[in-house]
């Protein structure tokens, strides 16, 4: 089947498309239900979240820098920085804070008090171990995989868990230098 | 070809190649900051081909990367890439697509 242009297609003209948030929201819950009745377990839906953003994360990292014009992160505080009031208003229209920063700057945490995943949903009780927006952590680690950052990123306060905010910890692991291809005495 | 110029580099602080001037063409490259390299060939002396770069990574972020069924290294079989890229080129002006 040949692909066409379709009206809203920049090359065509220059509308931007917008989609209905609650279809967003409900289409999140709809794959959040599907991975529950295939997996069953808890923590595998959890990790199937995480592994299922990394893969957006690492397509989606190309987006952000096209579109917002990011230069260089000169550190890791730029990085939480850009990501919070850049990248999460962009890609979810809310603005995050940076906040609880390691003394070595090397983790910190990201705080969002509105978050369109979690729109209408209550967890149920016998998903209290869930973490419902999980896939939100993968998106950074993968996206931040893709610009060399190893990082560990992981909800610490769930608002569909009783807390007060949503909370991820962010934690930088491994800075990973360009790896050339050829090895010097080849 | 990034790894060699920022090894030959005179100057530090390099971090690849944007340019290579020859005599029957030039070679324009991109390079994203996830290490993504666009290459371009021209006429010798063609200017301009910063924006057209740019406006292609955008195109590639759009038509290539959400397109779920692309896998990430493989070469680039989407037709929606295709016919933008070459309206983004026939937009431009300067420059037209030859062969592929």
């Amino acid at each position: 089947m040949r692909a066409s242009l379709r009206p809203s297609d920049p090359a065509v003209s220059p509308a931007i498309e917008r989609v209905n948030a609650e279809l967003f929201t409900l289409t999140y819950g709809a794959i959040v239900r599907q991975l529950l009745t295939d997996y069953e377990e808890i923590e595998e839906v959890n990790k199937q979240l995480d592994t299922m953003g990394y893969n957006i994360g690492a397509r989606l990292i190309d987006d952000f820098l096209a579109k917002a014009n990011i230069t260089k992160c000169t550190d890791f505080r730029e990085t939480a920085d850009v990501i919070a009031k850049v990248g999460f208003k962009m890609f979810l229209n809310v603005t995050a804070t940076v906040a609880n920063w390691s003394a070595d700057s090397m983790e910190c945490s990201l705080i969002l008090e509105d978050n369109p995943l979690v729109d209408f949903v209550e967890l149920p009780e016998t998903c209290q171990g869930l973490s419902y927006c999980n896939i939100l952590c993968g998106v950074l680690r993968g996206a931040l995989e893709m610009v060399s950052m190893r990082t560990e990123v992981k909800f610490v306060k769930d608002m569909l868990r009783g807390d007060d905010v949503f909370e991820i910890r962010m934690k930088l692991l491994e800075q990973m230098p360009e790896e050339y291809p050829y090895k010097n005495d080849e | 070809m990034h790894a060699i110029s920022k090894e030959l580099s005179p100057v530090g602080g390099c971090s690849g190649i944007e340019l290579l001037e020859g005599d029957t063409f030039d070679l324009h490259c991109f390079q994203a900051l996830t290490g993504t390299k666009l290459f371009v060939t021209t006429e010798p002396g063609t200017t301009g081909m910063e924006n057209l770069l740019k406006t292609i990574y955008e195109l590639y972020t759009d038509y290539v990367l959400k397109n779920p069924f692309y896998e990430v290294e493989m070469p680039i079989r989407c037709e929606l890439w295709d016919l933008n890229l070459a309206l983004a080129v026939k937009k431009d002006g300067k420059a037209s697509l030859v062969g592929r």
